[in-house]
């Protein structure tokens, strides 16, 4: 709506429902003529079966549309637009090139039900992609069909129940989970009907070691760890973790949600873990979309290879073929084999990096940690502990008494750029936790740190302004509580 | 190097800022044994020779586009308006994510807001999530919160829902320790007097798909009734394009509606990106797993729009949660919201009619030649599943030398079918292609050898 006394940018304010734009629930575009002898539905079908009124689907016409479509574009934040520094969600530059190559016919027009023979381009991708993956995680085989890394998780903690329960070892129904883990880690092991055991962690997020093994006993099917864990701090007992957990009969599982850290240069196989997942939407740059889709492929050692979902890609004599004959499979977690673009665009930006892939992991080492001593005098560090990828800050007992961590990352979208992830992990007070990944330049981070300063500025001048951030988006503070409160899930007419 | 901004200089001035000799020093927490592992990777490629590399797998492969094609089976070739495409190649949502900080996220969530407003009216349910994985993760979705809603631990499955779908239940169910039964289906639907012998009091939900997989439709309202005869959830796996025709699941009675969202704008891609979608009755409304947004208002009153009902999440709840998923398919949910605007109900009906105008054009004239049939009486939509006097891989092999991809074979999917085709037109299959296919067909019915050679 617009305001006549102050006006607003074209972007800011409100912009219409497709339902308000249009009502034309019958017509619609031209489409082809049958071309054949043609009768109407309901001469074809029951009328029964023939539903009475059109649904409430409005055509737009299409000049309508598009600038409905860009006007709301121009109400998003995205990465060509500024930074994007959310913790533990990568939001590293997504290749334009990628996009072009996803939509090749060859791939595009390709049907799941084809046979191999029709589509061995994608399966030999597949299967190059399967071996990369592999040799950057240090496991023996991968499955690419989880549509998620929560997907995968879950995907992986199948397979670890199908292993225990081969070697008839039916009463491994606990899995450990650090405190200050992803909330998907518990959720994933809930939906196999396993019981979850919170593991303490220090002060820096690592495994409360002691701890940790007071929960080790032979009802333990996995423990779940990311490493470097949700503080951007390695994890150092690691490969005693392992050995402990090995030597108890239960199985590692990696979250691979921070494996930019460390893509390249070391590898969750060697620190002993048996079942990986990736997020290739965050380490292997694939879109995030918004919000998916993602694409969560999981790595096993040897000795899971046998329960990986069906089917997988395999090479006989040159050729590529869909293995669905793997007696011992979990089964399938996904239609057909996953989402194929994703998986694409993830070998495109592998195959461009190649063998230089480590500086990947160096460079987003390298920023976070330049961003961290940038924003030292600003913000109290959640640890003393040097990062790796990312890490967190605080705003309690920072400079400005009664500034919270909403507070600044509201103020940040006025400038142009997205807030870090706020109030994650929860193990920490008022959190803001930056990652910045390797595709900022110098110049990008410095600026952040300055707008960080400013806000600090402004905050210690008039706190309440801040407090009522942010002035200069598309919409100001939005109510959350309401939204809540009285759900308004659909438009209905007034 | 690709896309690192970074020149050595400034990596030179940052490692002192921060104090560090080399790059190297800032994984001086990491165990030396385990860093730098020999990487079993290729030479990098330059851009010019990585769209080379990919125009070469591309050229290996020969999609649809290729053929004269009769293949659906729940993934359709359709016409895409080429505003979808532009929508969602625009950075401003291909590259945002999940839209956590509302005031810089309104474009996401209104378009978020308008699909599950869509979804709702295609499937006559109050309430639709942001949307799913797929079809199938949707329908294991569904039958988890009938799980949940129950507090039972067995689901009926009808046979005649996607063979993709029937395999994701089992494993979701399997991990869950949820007993699975699978009702056979008759004449390709579902019977009524099957469901009455397997439904009791022990099961949670029945999940049955409209169209059926083999093409037929069900009669929907009858099965909710046997559903709710024993206290389970009715859940109803829908094409969302055969809902701008067919009489849409909430009318007919059922709990919950899922579905593909791949006709909807989005291509084949070998399975993959696509969207689920998940549509419920008001009272389910906190069991629904996955995101949600609401409309609210920003501090000035003005309309706004934020992901709301979170305490449903893993975020906030971990293995209390609804379900485990973090992410949804978004920018597939924008690709069908900008499809489904540019048609419009008029336009999806338009192109649900010619398909299915042309697959019974089709069917009659095949049912005409001699050894060939329509294997079910029961009415069918766009598609329809093809008795033949041979076995059918056969003959899509003879049909394959003439340039048709003919259909999918179903011995693989049930033995008993081995002489069955599932055989699929949309308004992508030209009257020409149709002509094609008839002659062939023709052709081969009469030289049975050349079929069987």
């Amino acid at each position: 709506m617009s305001d006549v006394t102050a006006p607003t940018p074209a972007w800011a304010g409100e912009e219409p429902l497709l339902f308000e734009l249009s009502t034309d629930y019958s017509g619609g575009p031209r489409t082809v003529a049958a071309g054949v002898d043609a009768k109407p539905l309901d001469a074809l079908l029951p009328r029964h079966a023939l539903r009475s009124a059109p649904p409430a689907v409005p055509s737009v016409p299409e000049p309508v549309l598009a600038r409905h479509v860009g006007r709301l574009a121009r109400r998003n934040h995205h990465l060509h637009h500024g930074i994007y520094p959310l913790g533990s969600c990568t939001m590293k530059y997504n290749p334009v090139v990628d996009e072009q190559l996803a939509g090749l016919d060859g791939f595009a027009s390709l049907h799941p039900y084809q046979p191999d023979e029709d589509s061995q381009g994608a399966l030999e991708l597949m299967w190059e992609l399967e071996r990369m993956l592999c040799s950057v995680t240090g496991m023996a085989r991968m499955s690419l069909q989880p549509a998620a890394g929560a997907h995968g998780e879950w995907t992986g903690l199948r397979m670890i129940q199908a292993y225990h329960a081969a070697k008839g070892d039916t009463h491994r129904t606990r899995v450990l989970i650090p405190d200050s883990a992803h909330g998907t880690n518990p959720a994933s092991a809930a939906l196999t009907g396993m019981e979850v055991v919170t593991v303490r962690s220090n002060h820096d997020g690592t495994v409360d070691v002691e701890d940790f093994r007071a929960h080790l006993d032979s009802s333990v099917a996995a423990v779940m760890l990311t490493n470097p864990n949700t503080l951007g701090v390695f994890e150092k007992d690691i490969l005693e973790i392992a050995r402990a957990a090995h030597d108890a009969g239960a199985l590692l599982y990696y979250d691979g949600a921070n494996l930019n850290a460390l893509v390249g240069v070391a590898r969750p196989g060697d620190m002993g873990f048996d079942v990986v997942h990736l997020n290739l939407h965050k380490t292997f740059s694939t879109p995030h979309g918004g919000g998916g889709p993602g694409s969560g492929p999981v790595g096993v050692a040897e000795s899971l290879v046998d329960f990986l979902p069906v089917p997988t890609v395999e090479k006989r004599d040159g050729a590529f073929l869909l293995d669905h004959d793997r007696p011992r499979s979990i089964g399938k977690v996904r239609s057909f084999y996953g989402n194929f673009g994703m998986l694409l665009r993830a070998y495109a930006y592998i195959r461009a990096y190649g063998d230089t892939l480590p500086q990947v992991a160096r460079d987003a080492v390298l920023n976070a940690r330049y961003l961290q001593r940038r924003l030292a005098d600003l913000f109290p560090m959640a640890v003393d502990t040097p990062c790796l990828h990312e890490f967190v800050a605080t705003t309690r007992g920072g400079r400005v008494e009664g500034l919270r961590a909403m507070d600044v990352a509201k103020r940040l979208l006025d400038y142009g750029v997205y807030a870090p992830t706020v109030y994650f992990p929860t193990t920490v007070a008022e959190a803001l936790m930056f990652e910045p990944t390797e595709t900022e330049s110098k110049q990008s981070l410095d600026q952040l740190a300055e707008i960080c300063t400013a806000i600090v500025e402004e905050a210690s001048r008039d706190l309440a302004f801040v407090q009522a951030a942010p002035h200069n988006a598309p919409v100001e503070r939005v109510d959350e509580v309401a939204a809540a409160r009285r759900p308004h899930l659909r438009w209905r007419p007034e | 190097m690709a896309y690192l901004p970074n020149t050595d200089a400034e990596r030179r001035s940052m490692l002192d800022a921060v104090g560090a000799e080399r790059i190297e020093d800032l994984f001086s927490s990491v165990p030396a044994q385990l860093l730098d592992p020999r990487l079993d990777l290729p030479p990098a490629l330059s851009e010019q020779e990585l769209v080379a590399d990919l125009e070469r797998l591309a050229a290996r492969n020969r999609p649809l586009s290729a053929w004269e094609s009769f293949l659906g089976a729940g993934v359709y070739r359709r016409f895409v308006p080429a505003i979808v495409r532009a929508t969602i190649s625009r950075p401003e949502f291909y590259t945002a994510y999940t839209p956590y900080q509302a005031e810089a996220s309104q474009g996401t969530l209104q378009t978020i807001f308008e699909f599950q407003t869509m979804i709702c009216a295609l499937t006559g349910m109050d309430v639709a999530n942001a949307s799913l994985y797929d079809g199938a993760t949707a329908a294991a979705e569904a039958l988890m919160l009938a799980v949940t809603h129950t507090g039972r631990r067995r689901v009926a499955v009808s046979s005649a829902i996607h063979p993709e779908a029937l395999r994701v239940i089992a494993t979701y169910a399997e991990g869950r320790g949820v007993a699975v039964d699978v009702i056979a289906q008759r004449d390709g639907v579902t019977p009524l007097d099957a469901i009455e012998q397997t439904l009791t009091a022990e099961h949670a939900g029945l999940i049955v798909s409209q169209p059926a997989f083999f093409g037929t439709l069900e009669d929907l309202a009858p099965l909710a009734d046997r559903a709710h005869a024993v206290g389970a959830l009715a859940v109803a796996s829908v094409d969302p394009i055969a809902c701008s025709v067919l009489v849409p699941p909430g009318e007919a009675g059922f709990d919950v509606a899922v579905g593909e969202g791949q006709p909807l704008g989005i291509p084949a891609s070998f399975g993959g990106p696509y969207v689920g979608f998940m549509a419920v009755r008001e009272a389910l409304v906190r069991r629904l797993p996955g995101r949600l947004v609401g409309m609210t208002a920003d501090h000035r009153g003005r309309r706004a729009y934020t992901l709301t009902l979170q305490a449903r999440e893993q975020h906030i709840r971990r293995e209390k949660a609804t379900s485990n998923i973090c992410t949804n398919h978004a920018l597939m949910a924008l690709a069908a919201t900008i499809y489904m605007a540019r048609m419009g109900a008029g336009g999806m009906r338009a192109v649900a009619e010619v398909s299915a105008q042309r697959a019974h054009a089709l069917a009659d004239r095949l049912a005409a030649l001699p050894g060939f049939s329509v294997a079910f009486d029961a009415p069918f939509l766009w598609e329809f599943t093809l008795r033949l006097p041979c076995d059918a891989s056969q003959l899509v092999a003879a049909m394959r030398r003439r340039g048709i991809v003919a259909g999918l074979p179903l011995g693989g999917i049930d033995p008993s079918l081995s002489d069955a085709l599932l055989v699929c037109c949309t308004e992508m299959t030209s009257p020409a292609a149709i002509d094609h296919y008839l002659d062939a067909a023709r052709e081969l019915a009469k030289r049975p050898q050349e079929v069987t050679a």
